[in-house]
């Protein structure tokens, strides 16, 4: 059964000057589902989420929460909906306690309603025992757990995410998504992440947009995204050459049935080839320029792989691509380098 | 949306904004050190009146030949001088070789000026001419070269007046010493202030400077403190809440007024405490004159927020109009001492009306009728800048 959806967004488009941070974009999320949008940064994802948050107002098209517009009932949206920015949306010179009630206090809840929900929330992410400390002194994990209940204060029905892991030790980011889960499970709450992480989107959305260049190139569950590529006749190979080096690289490289080749080390290398014979082809390849496979691999595609299928080129490639100047400004956002 | 729920907002955001403020310790001192400095500097710099000028250091050269051997006159010429001098101690003498000297040693900076006694003094003395005396002075110092040609003009003023009764009493012996100054100097003129008690620099420039910190506190703080909060990224937990974007607007407008208000009122009490100023008119009036100044301020901050993107531009951009602002409307320096067309620019500087409003009211007791025409011009500007800041702000924040 079709659960009913609770954003729908028609043919968003979203320009800085010239340049078009969201291209054209259409697709719905149903309720109570982990919504990710996957992509490099610059792909247009955190433009998405700023403005069916009412943060950016869209250059066209139109988009809906809970079926109330975003742009003209953007105050019933806010009613609905809470995000966890990529930036810290918190005072450093206030208490724990002081910023989630100055925030709360905006949203018209009942003092003593607050005040309980407020203790809740606190008690919810261990940091009871700080709710008196000023905020700037919390280590980045903390900062980041009060961050995320900052936006529960409303009980919203949809949790706009944006880049929640980012900047993370691995035991704080396993932190963030186990109570992204239980939040979802236990409030039925709607969450729609980005995140340029794999495993981020992997682990904990229902259903994946994958963008790139503003556009969704693919949309489905991780399960089916991955199929896109072992269904058709893609297969993913990492292959071991003791002696690797460019003159084999480019031999392989130009195989017709090699998709797309990375060199992952000095002597790994990783394909995505197709067709029956592609096994053959390329050992006649590399033994044919005297290369000494020590061993080959079948791999289960990741999403990496699928982003690579979709789009040509890896996620980290296109991280390095710096976005326009001109979008840097409007965000005031620092460029970001962000390898994986 | 109620007034009443905006007008609640309006008040978090601006208790949140104090609180922010009053933990900031350094900042804090900052607050009462800034307007300190300022009065201390400006005060102190400029004196009120030439009469605190002594002991400058001046040449003498005296190169009077004689006239048949009698080098007379400016014998009694030195002493009188030395004599004044040794009452009021203006200056410090020095005697000097020649003018050559003189030149020399102001250069080096060892004289600030000198006195020239040329060679014929006697001469012209005795045959019945006016004697010539040389003030030489430093040009590229005006000030001090006004002050010297000043203090020297009144001791040889003095002089003068002394040779003068002396000759009045040698022509007609029924003259004494007391009635020959009205045939001397028939008139003696006296100046009377419109403020009672001794009225210092710091008078004038305490109104100016509490307008300015109050003002700009509002022009220059409220850009900083919402590009700030954009730039940090807390705007958007502002902007996601469903408020009016108008209390986000007035709720920092407010924080940043009690900032200036209480800086103004640090100001008060320094030039009251510390620098010795009298406040004649109604201290009510004096808060309500800046309250009025923060509401024309408030507009053109606003238009400044909407138009800077990040904290560094609208950092730049602030002190970029500080600056003439200061200078220009009259807070250091009185704008009739000012070319016409600065005096023109000041004319469309709303801080000129509200320093002048204050200064009259502070200095010279005056009540509201006195300050109609200020009033009005800073309501008509307030209104103007509001009208203009409402739509372009609302637009910034839809973006």
């Amino acid at each position: 059964m079709e659960a009913q959806s609770i954003i729908k967004v028609q043919n968003l488009t979203k320009m800085f000057s010239k340049f078009t941070a969201v291209d054209n974009i259409s697709f719905d999320v149903k309720k109570g589902e982990i919504f990710g949008l996957l992509g490099p940064n610059g792909a247009g994802k955190s433009t998405t989420l700023r403005v069916l948050s009412t943060l950016a107002r869209p250059t066209k098209g139109t988009a809906s929460i809970g079926g109330f517009d975003i742009v003209k009932d953007d105050t019933e949206v806010r009613k609905l909906i809470g995000i966890v920015s990529e930036k810290m949306i918190m005072y450093n010179r206030l208490t724990a306690k002081e910023n989630l009630w100055f925030f709360g206090s905006l949203f018209n809840i009942p003092k003593d309603v607050l005040t309980k929900r407020i203790d809740e929330l606190l008690e919810l992410v261990e940091l009871t025992k700080w709710k008196n400390a000023q905020v700037g002194t919390f280590s980045t994990g903390m900062r980041q757990r009060i961050n995320v209940v900052r936006a529960l204060l409303n009980l919203p029905q949809v949790l706009f995410l944006d880049e929640p892991t980012l900047g993370l030790d691995p035991q704080s980011s396993v932190e963030i998504r186990e109570f992204i889960k239980k939040l979802n499970r236990e409030n039925g709450t709607t969450v729609v992440i980005t995140t340029h992480m794999m495993v981020d989107a992997d682990l904990l959305c229902d259903r994946i947009a994958i963008v790139d260049h503003g556009k969704i190139v693919a949309l489905d569950t991780s399960v089916n995204l991955k199929k896109t590529i072992s269904g058709a006749d893609t297969t993913i190979i990492k292959l071991e050459i003791s002696n690797l080096d460019s003159v084999l690289v480019e031999s392989i490289r130009a195989l017709k049935c090699a998709d797309s080749v990375t060199q992952e080390d000095a002597t790994h290398l990783k394909l995505l080839v197709h067709g029956n014979e592609a096994f053959d082809n390329i050992i006649d390849a590399v033994r044919s320029k005297n290369g000494k496979i020590a061993s080959m691999e079948n791999l289960q595609p990741t999403l990496e792989d699928v982003f690579l299928h979709m789009t040509g080129h890896q996620v980290r490639d296109a991280a390095d691509q710096k976005m326009p100047a001109e979008m840097n400004r409007r965000f005031g956002q620092r460029p970001q380098m962000r390898g994986r | 949306m109620g007034a009443k729920t905006m007008f609640s907002h309006t008040m978090r955001i601006a208790w949140k904004d104090l609180t922010e403020l009053f933990r900031n310790r350094l900042g804090l001192v900052l607050l009462i050190v800034m307007p300190l400095f300022m009065m201390v500097m400006v005060g102190f710099i400029y004196p009120s009146n030439g009469s605190s000028v002594s002991n400058l250091p001046v040449g003498l050269v005296n190169e009077d030949s004689g006239f048949a051997n009698s080098t007379v006159p400016s014998q009694t010429f030195l002493t009188m001088l030395q004599g004044i001098n040794t009452q009021n101690s203006m200056l410090t003498l020095s005697n000097v070789a020649s003018v050559a000297n003189i030149k020399d040693q102001v250069q080096k900076g060892s004289l600030e000026g000198g006195i020239v006694i040329p060679s014929n003094f006697s001469e012209s003395v005795l045959t019945g001419q006016q004697g010539t005396i040389i003030i030489v002075t430093d040009e590229s110092n005006p000030q001090i070269s006004a002050e010297i040609q000043g203090v020297l003009h009144t001791v040889f003023d003095e002089m003068g007046t002394v040779i003068a009764q002396q000759k009045v009493q040698m022509l007609n012996q029924t003259v004494n010493a007391t009635n020959s100054l009205p045939i001397v100097k028939p008139y003696d003129i006296q100046t009377e202030g419109v403020v009672s008690g001794n009225p210092s620099y710091f008078d004038f420039i305490a109104p100016g400077i509490m307008a300015m910190t109050v003002m700009m506190s509002v022009m220059t703080g409220l850009p900083v403190a919402i590009s700030q909060e954009k730039e940090i990224g807390t705007m958007d937990g502002m902007m996601v809440a469903p408020i009016n974007r108008l209390s986000i607007i007035l709720g920092k407008t407010l924080g940043q007024t009690a900032r200036g208000l209480i800086q103004g009122v640090i100001i008060l009490v320094l030039a009251v405490g510390i620098f010795g100023v009298t406040i004649h008119g109604s201290i009510l009036l004096v808060f309500a004159l800046l309250l009025l100044g923060v509401f024309a301020f408030v507009g053109l901050g606003i238009v400044i927020t909407s138009f800077t993107k990040d904290q560094e531009t609208a950092q730049m951009l602030m002190m970029t109009l500080m600056f003439p602002m200061m200078f220009l409307s009259g807070v250091f320096f009185p704008i009739q001492q000012m070319p016409w067309y600065m005096q023109d620019i000041s004319k469309f500087l709303p801080l000129t009306y509200a320093s002048q409003a204050l200064r009259k009211v502070m200095v010279l007791g005056a009540g509201i009728p006195a300050i109609s025409t200020e009033l009005i011009v800073l309501i008509v500007f307030g209104v103007v800048m509001t009208a203009i800041a409402v739509p372009v702000f609302r637009r910034m924040m839809t973006r």
